[in-house]
């Protein structure tokens, strides 16, 4: 029962029905809620209904092919792989934790919102085409091939490994405690339903697997997302189209920062640079946006279009369904920042709005009524960010049902990065490790019985470390982006770019870029280093990432020009005509 | 298998367009990426349906150039491949 080749061309008529579907779901759900069904029921259902879904996703494209393992057989179609890369990159602090930096950080916030969208442009100009030509099946079997050897693709496979390990310990953590909050269960028997949820839309299927389960949850998340903020857009301001409306609301938030008393102290919401001064502000998106264009899981993604062409169109699409959400996250901080502070601020505190109740009895939101006036300052008052998106149903007075689908759209957001994070570890652990440098013979069943395997050690080795939560781990995924971006970058980019790139060279250029900010990161966090130019520890790819560009270009220009051989390599690379260099064995 | 019949001066041709068209996509990346921001404190002066310009060119302006940008990039290098004869079939 295997999904056979027409499936991809009634991609629109499946999808489409399956969004009806959803909807469907969704409204009926409102229904049971409104004949006295519990909450808790249906937060159960919510979270079975959607894991079930993706679950029959993954066993549905199960495969015993190599190809179709690890580039979904170079099938998807540039549309679909936008969504797919979509949800591969929106993970759970996307979903929850964005709005919330930015209701805490104002302007300054939006070195995220560029920062995590504007590395697209670099991913579709300078790298992506180029590794799809090829027909790599994981960022360091490019490197491998490019710089000849088992040294470069071993460091490639280190930086690989030590970006996304950190990162997908984030995301089980996050389905960890949503699922907890949902079906109210510990958080250490949370995540491994988590993990439960992540295995069965990977294990059979590998990246067609993910592929297709990832197009759904973009589906559920972006639903998921939109519905609350039109809701209360439509109810603060009588027009549903909240990423227009917000505008009308920063003006009246300006106006009560600067007349309402109890406001005493608060940052001014669109004043520029008065979190980060410039410097740290434009390092920030630097480092950001290099990063995103680093990254082995979203590079992987566009490994899986038909053709170099698609390559370069799926990256625009996956930017617009990136965008649908990112453009959207400013107006929920707003929408949030407005209720707080017409209605909480300077409000009794006997008189507080219901939803703050709720929220401080989770320990959520503190309040302290330090000068006993019995009227809330603005310093009496926090807020953890994750609750500007949570709670924006219960801003807007609407039912439970929609705080529900806000659970499945974190879940749907947190499971999707997940996913990627787990194929890109696992592939590169059996095509680059084991494949590549152990057993170059190894038949076909005998590598996908490997790849499984390593996927549910690192799946396990996720989930344990997650359940420990770990504080330390997580503030450490903000280091992906610098690590990767001053590891992988430079090798990348000038591989395709300056044919006289040598494999000394990037050795040497990755050696250099990586080691240098793993250097600052460790330094400024735990060694009491201080600052190089007042440069903060997350923009730490600033030294490394053009440290590694003059390495390389240093040491390329005192080795040997590459062969012949390489210079044809190169020529073809650049040759978007021919197929894809790296063909797999006949199966 | 790989195309043998371009010649080393047509080759060069093709890398160049290839090139020129990459570093106008980067100039303009670079421009709505940083340049624009600088102003930002200024740009805040105007203020366009509630939006100080400054914070709409950071939370909206700045992406919908992203999106165009690729799209237009992809189109224009299908246009260069094809004249080229590189295109895939």
């Amino acid at each position: 029962m295997a999904m056979k080749g027409d499936f991809v061309s009634n991609l629109g008529r499946i999808y489409g029905t399956y969004t009806g579907g959803f909807i469907g779901f969704v409204v009926l759900l409102a229904i049971l809620e409104q004949v006295g069904v519990p909450n808790r029921v249906i937060g159960y259902l919510f979270v079975a209904m959607t894991i079930g879904v993706y679950a029959a996703i993954g066993y549905l494209s199960r495969t015993m092919q190599v190809s179709e393992y690890y580039v979904a057989g170079r099938k998807v179609p540039a549309f679909y792989n936008g969504m797919a890369t979509a949800a591969d990159w929106m993970s759970a602090a996307s979903f929850i934790g964005m709005a919330g930096t930015l209701y805490a950080l104002g302007y300054d916030g939006l070195a995220f919102v560029l920062g995590w969208t504007g590395g697209y442009v670099l991913v579709a100009v300078l790298i992506a085409p180029y590794l799809r030509k090829f027909g790599a099946y994981t960022v360091p079997d490019f490197l491998g091939a490019r710089y000849g050897g088992d040294f470069a693709r071993t460091i490639g496979i280190v930086v690989l490994f030590c970006c996304s390990f950190t990162y997908i310990v984030a995301q089980v953590t996050g389905t960890g405690i949503i699922a907890s909050r949902f079906l109210d269960i510990p958080f250490g028997v949370a995540v491994f339903v988590g993990l439960v949820g992540i295995l069965v839309c990977s294990m059979l299927g590998g990246m067609r697997a993910v592929t297709w389960t990832q197009v759904a949850q973009y589906i559920v998340l972006i639903i998921a997302y939109l519905v609350p903020v039109v809701m209360l857009s439509a109810k603060l301001t009588g027009v549903p189209i909240p990423q227009i409306m917000y505008g009308d609301i920063l003006q009246r938030i300006t106006e009560l920062e600067q007349t309402k008393p109890a406001l005493a102290g608060a940052k001014a919401h669109t004043v520029p640079f008065s979190t980060y001064d410039p410097l740290n502000y434009f390092a920030l998106i630097a480092c950001l946006m290099i990063g995103t264009a680093s990254l082995p899981h979203v590079l992987m993604r566009f490994f899986t279009t038909p053709s170099v062409r698609d390559a370069r169109k799926s990256v625009g699409w996956a930017l617009l369904f990136i965008f649908i959400l990112y453009f959207t996250a400013p107006a929920y901080a707003a929408f949030a920042k407005f209720e707080i502070y017409q209605n909480v601020i300077g409000a009794q505190i006997a008189a507080l709005p219901e939803w703050v109740s709720i929220y401080s009895g989770i320990g959520l939101v503190t309040i302290a009524d330090a000068n006993a006036d019995g009227i809330l300052q603005f310093a009496e008052f926090t807020i953890h960010p994750d609750v500007v998106v949570i709670a924006t149903p219960e801003i807007a007075g609407l039912p439970y049902v929609v705080a529900g689908l806000v659970a499945a759209g974190g879940l749907a957001a947190a499971l999707s990065t997940a996913d990627g994070l787990l194929l890109a570890i696992a592939n590169a652990l059996s095509h680059d490790v084991y494949y590549r440098m152990i057993d170059p013979q190894a038949s076909t069943a005998r590598r996908l019985t490997v790849a499984r395997a390593l996927l549910v050690v690192v799946a396990i080795m996720a989930a344990m470390v997650a359940s420990t939560r770990p504080a330390g781990i997580l503030a450490m995924v903000a280091w992906a982006f610098s690590l990767a971006a001053a590891g992988l970058f430079p090798a990348l980019v000038m591989g395709v770019w300056w044919n006289r790139t040598t494999k000394e060279g990037a050795v040497a250029g990755m050696l250099v870029g990586f080691g240098v900010t793993l250097f600052y990161l460790v330094a400024t966090r735990y060694g009491g280093m201080g600052e190089w130019f007042g440069v903060r520890n997350i923009s730490a790819a600033t030294f490394g990432l053009p440290l590694g560009f003059l390495t390389i270009w240093v040491v390329s220009l005192m080795t040997p020009a590459p062969s012949k051989e390489m210079q044809d390599f190169i020529d073809n690379l650049r040759t978007p005509r021919g197929g894809t260099m790296m063909e797999e064995k006949a199966v | 298998m790989s195309n043998g019949d371009m010649t080393p001066e047509r080759r060069a041709q093709y890398w160049k367009a290839t090139g020129g068209l990459m570093w106008f996509v980067l100039a303009i990346w670079f421009l709505a990426s940083f340049v624009v921001h600088f102003f930002a404190p200024s740009l805040n002066a105007i203020v366009i349906f509630g939006f100080p310009l400054g914070f709409y060119i950071a939370a909206q302006g700045s992406l919908i150039v992203f999106v165009v940008l690729i799209f237009w990039f992809a189109a224009r290098q299908n246009r260069i491949d094809e004249k080229f004869d590189v295109a895939e079939d």
